[in-house]
């Protein structure tokens, strides 16, 4: 196993939103830290640093994670999406729309978390319904909207993912 | 087409779902920029002996270490609302007063050396008796915070309107009822968070944050630092992670830091991390009410008494005590009570000082008038709605002149009540009862009204003084607000103003206003609400409170573009050969009324005024930038008999809901909820529900969750969001939002303030549905299951003395 000095800082390359990337971090970095002050991806965002708000929740090999429980040696060589992937030409995709649509944010600072966590779970979830994306949800802290839009916003994109596969298969 | 009153998407939306949003820890860095953390203490209360940080200063990459010797030397106390001999530093100097205070701040070359740091800077304390509850606060064996204070009674006031004495004496009833509202926090996700800097050539400070004012709190802090006004230069950055008044806490650090900077030589970023936040950065004030109603038979009310005990921690941090007086003029909310007396006490205790938060004042006022009037039902055995509907001020009483002085200035509140009633249908949610009481179950329904007080008065914190303290003060009253509309050399339009948003969606709201004005999309109206204090225009009472932006920054900003239009008319007329007053502007072009097809180009007629000054008709400035005032002048300072009106608007609110408690572990359930909202003219509904379910949701947290708790020690236990706990999409409802829309005459386009209704009238709503279900008497908030168990089941017995067998 390979064993890293506690006082000397590492060479971390990781795939950022299908980009290479690369960055220096001693071991007791955190992997949300690592991403915003190393590589300058500072839509994802710190809110609690102890787990429970969500904000800084990132995919790791696809899976979500909380970047600000995760350290930086974790993603080295692996593969981390954030919020800043999902509309690589600054074309909004269908659940960034629908949250626009459905003034599902405010402030704003909960929301590249909760896309993340929605981003990843709908993947798998043709129909969910609206019981279980509160569930899914409840992972995540927002302050500002009581969350009423988005959950619609969240029900809406699963709905147009559905169209479309639709549309795809046949 | 105008878009004003219609739902618009926003425009501050795309960039932040990309991830683009520049908040303060986004923001740029000089070189070498330090970066702090703070020391806090771990006592609530203690002397402060010495402090050691020789072997943090040893530590490689650490720039300095900031006490309170610096802030003796370069500082002074901030200023106190009432005259007492109480020191408050940015950092503490010889004493600490709540656990969490300041006691030092390490900068270093990032923050996790920074935090190295903090474990080897040694501080001796010697501990002293702590008090949290601000009934024992009182006592004569208290313990004194302030030494010099003799105790920690800050600011006792009498206040006495119409003849209570009388009224209560003729009444043939009494109801009172005494209430403990509990000390909570909005929160925002994203926490405090400055970058600071020093010049030392002209003595300059320079801090960028996501500081929301009020801009009060400016001379308060340029008065610490020891330098005029335009010597503490703020700015602020484009997006804010969210506030509810919270930010406004950031006013101490700024100082702090400001000093770190100029120690540390650099600019000093600081960022606050959650367990800081919730420790002790702010809270709402803690309070205790005894209210007492003089009442008729049928549930009128002659009058009014109130004693309120409001605990602001252990500082009076300015602006307090004005969480006690923001309502002071409208104490008796939405209801025509003649007669009222009114004790108020200012108290301090070993708690984390208080400040702005949500609601601000009226979740305190409500819960306990609101917890008034379903006793009084309940005493008298009236139906809950009988009582709240016949104590409404009527429709054709507006304007409204209250006992304590507010003048409610428009609204239809019996017809709004009646409207959410049957349009809510309050009467199945009736039905819905009887049918679960029949099947045993414990289902309660709540009520509560109540007016949402907007755009505050400057002066109505004075109201805390005596006639004759505020004769010798000078006059306070208005609250003046700034927008600029600006017409670039191509006849694009920008627009500036002082609202320091915090994530509402200021700029989509000031472009639909701006572009109704002018005849164009909001698409062509920039809105840039970055504020910088050397250089924008402000006034004292700038800044993002008492939901002051719907009414007065709006009303500023739509004044500043109709003067623009006036102007483009002007030049208009001479090309159209009409009469200035008969040009029209829709959709991006000009025209006379008479002969709409002879049209010209908005920009080409916008850009002359930069490109040919000689040709514009005689008063039309070149260059077009105007810059509005806009101040209620309904907003007079309080009078010598002490009656204010304390806001420009009062919005109505009624909200009624259905909950249902678990009989065996006291869990309650919302079943229903329906807010029906007088917000007067809306300038984008969909900006308005979504302050609404914000604000529901608050309201939802500090009914049944939320809590920043102490020991009797005066230790702080809800230190993690595992322990405050905040609701989820799981505990939060959608509730249904009615409205029944009465524009405000005062302010310029008829808008009311709406951000904070519902944590005033929810939290108490859901009480009197608890007390409902339970046909109890009910413990104070949050309304925990174990609280609640306890009501039903009884308080649990003593925990076994000896351990369980097997262990």
């Amino acid at each position: 196993m390979k064993r890293l000095g506690a006082g000397s800082r590492h060479r971390i390359g990781l795939t950022l939103n299908g980009r290479e990337a690369g960055g220096w971090a001693e071991p007791r970095m955190l992997l949300s830290d690592f991403l915003r002050h190393a590589l300058g991806a500072t839509g994802t965002h710190v809110g609690c640093e102890h787990g429970v708000c969500g904000a800084c929740t990132v995919r790791l090999d696809g899976a979500p994670v909380r970047a600000c429980l995760t350290l930086a040696v974790q993603a080295d060589g692996r593969r981390v999406d954030t919020v800043e992937g999902l509309a690589p030409e600054g074309e909004l995709n269908d659940l960034q729309k629908a949250f626009r649509r459905h003034h599902a944010l405010q402030c704003g600072f909960c929301t590249p978390g909760i896309l993340m966590s929605l981003d990843a779970w709908l993947d798998g979830r043709p129909a969910p319904d609206e019981g279980e994306i509160r569930e899914l949800l409840s992972g995540h802290l927002c302050r500002c909207t009581g969350y009423g839009g988005i959950v619609a916003a969240a029900l809406e994109a699963a709905r147009a993912a559905r169209a479309g596969d639709v549309g795809e298969d046949d | 087409m105008s878009t004003l009153g219609t739902a618009r998407e926003r425009v501050e939306d795309a960039a932040l779902l990309m991830g683009r949003g520049r908040y303060i820890d986004d923001m740029p860095t000089a070189p070498g920029t330090g970066h702090a953390a703070i020391l806090r203490s771990p006592h609530p209360h203690a002397r402060l002996l010495e402090i050691d940080a020789a072997a943090a200063l040893a530590l490689p990459g650490v720039h300095a270490v900031v006490t309170g010797a610096d802030a003796r030397a370069w500082s002074t106390p901030f200023l106190v609302g009432v005259r007492q001999p109480m020191e408050h530093w940015c950092i503490a100097t010889d004493r600490v007063r709540y656990a969490g205070e300041p006691v030092a701040v390490v900068v270093a070359e990032d923050r996790y050396r920074a935090e190295d740091a903090l474990a080897l800077i040694d501080v001796r304390y010697e501990p002293q008796p702590a008090i949290v509850d601000p009934e024992a606060a009182l006592g004569p064996d208290a313990p004194a915070l302030h030494e010099a204070m003799g105790g920690n009674l800050v600011s006792e006031r009498d206040f006495r309107y119409g003849e209570p004495e009388a009224a209560f004496a003729q009444a043939p009833h009494t109801v009172t009822t005494t209430v403990r509202y509990p000390r909570n926090t909005c929160t925002p996700i994203e926490c405090l968070g400055l970058i600071a800097a020093y010049d030392p050539g002209e003595g300059v400070y320079d801090v960028l944050s996501p500081f929301q004012g009020p801009m009060t709190l400016h001379p308060v802090m340029a008065r610490a630092l020891k330098v005029p006004g335009p010597r503490l230069r703020l700015r602020s950055v484009p997006e804010s992670g969210g506030s509810f008044g919270v930010k406004q806490a950031l006013f101490p650090l700024i100082v702090a830091m400001a000093l770190a900077a100029r120690k540390a030589e650099r600019p000093v970023k600081w960022i606050e991390d959650r367990l800081e936040h919730l420790l002790a950065a702010t809270s709402a004030t803690n309070r205790v009410t005894r209210i007492e109603a003089a009442v008729e038979g049928d549930g009128r009310i002659a009058a009014l008494r109130l004693d309120q005990l409001e605990d602001c921690g252990a500082y009076l941090r300015a602006p307090e005590p004005a969480t006690l007086y923001r309502n002071h003029g409208n104490l008796t909310g939405p209801y025509r009570i003649a007669h009222l007396a009114v004790t108020n006490r200012v108290v301090l205790t070993n708690k984390t000082p208080t400040g702005l938060n949500r609601g601000f004042g009226g979740p305190q006022l409500y819960y306990a008038l609101e917890r008034l009037m379903q006793r009084i039902a309940v005493t008298l055995d009236l139906d809950p709605l009988d009582v709240i509907r016949r104590n409404l001020v009527a429709g054709d009483a507006m304007p409204y002149r209250a006992a304590a002085g507010a003048v409610l200035d428009a609204g239809d509140f019996p017809a709004t009540l009646d409207y959410g009633a049957s349009e809510g249908a309050l009467d199945a949610l009736r039905a819905k009862r009887d049918a679960a009481r029949a099947e045993g179950r414990l289902y309660g329904i709540g009520l509560a009204a109540a007016v949402e007080s907007s755009i505050s008065n400057m002066g109505y914190i004075t109201t805390v003084l005596s006639a004759e303290e505020r004769r010798k003060a000078g006059p306070k009253d208005g609250a003046v607000s700034h927008a600029t509309v600006a017409v670039d050399p191509l006849g694009a339009v920008t627009v500036t103003a002082d609202s320091m948003p915090q994530g509402q969606g200021h700029r989509t709201v000031l472009a639909q206003v701006v572009g109704d004005a002018l005849g164009l999309a909001p698409e062509q109206v920039t809105v840039a609400l970055e504020h910088d204090s050397q250089r924008d225009p402000w006034s004292i009472a700038a800044g993002n409170y008492s939901s002051r932006f719907a009414g007065a920054v709006t009303g500023a900003a739509h004044l500043a573009a109709v003067r623009v239009r006036e102007h483009l008319a002007r030049i208009a007329s001479q090309r159209l050969n009409c009469p200035a007053e008969d040009v029209r502007f829709e959709d991006g072009r000009i025209f006379g009324a008479a002969n709409p097809e002879n049209d010209l180009d908005f920009r080409r007629v916008a850009s002359l005024p930069h490109w040919s000054p000689g040709s514009l008709p005689d008063g039309v400035p070149p260059a077009l930038r105007e810059t509005a005032r806009w101040t209620p002048p309904e907003l007079t300072p309080p009078t010598d008999d002490d009656r204010v009106n304390s806001s420009a608007a009062y919005g109505f609110i009624f909200d009624f809901c259905g909950v249902e408690v678990d009989r065996l572990t006291g869990a309650v359930t919302i079943d229903r909820y329906v807010t029906t909202h007088d917000a007067g003219r809306r300038l984008n509904p969909a900006l308005v529900d979504g302050q609404i379910r914000g604000a529901f949701a608050h309201a939802v947290g500090a009914a049944f969750y939320e809590e920043l708790a102490y020991a009797d020690d005066g230790s702080f236990l809800s230190g993690t969001l595992a322990d405050y706990l905040v609701p989820t999409t799981c505990e939060v409802l959608d509730p249904l939002i009615l409205h029944r829309d009465v524009p405000s005459p005062v302010t310029p386009l008829g808008a009311k303030g709406v951000g904070e209704g519902n944590c005033m009238t929810t939290p108490v709503c859901l009480a009197n549905a608890v007390a409902d279900a339970l046909e109890a008497a009910i413990p104070d908030l949050p309304l925990t299951p174990a609280r609640i168990a306890a009501v039903i089941h009884g308080p649990e017995g003593a925990p076994p003395t000896e351990a369980p067998p097997g262990r």
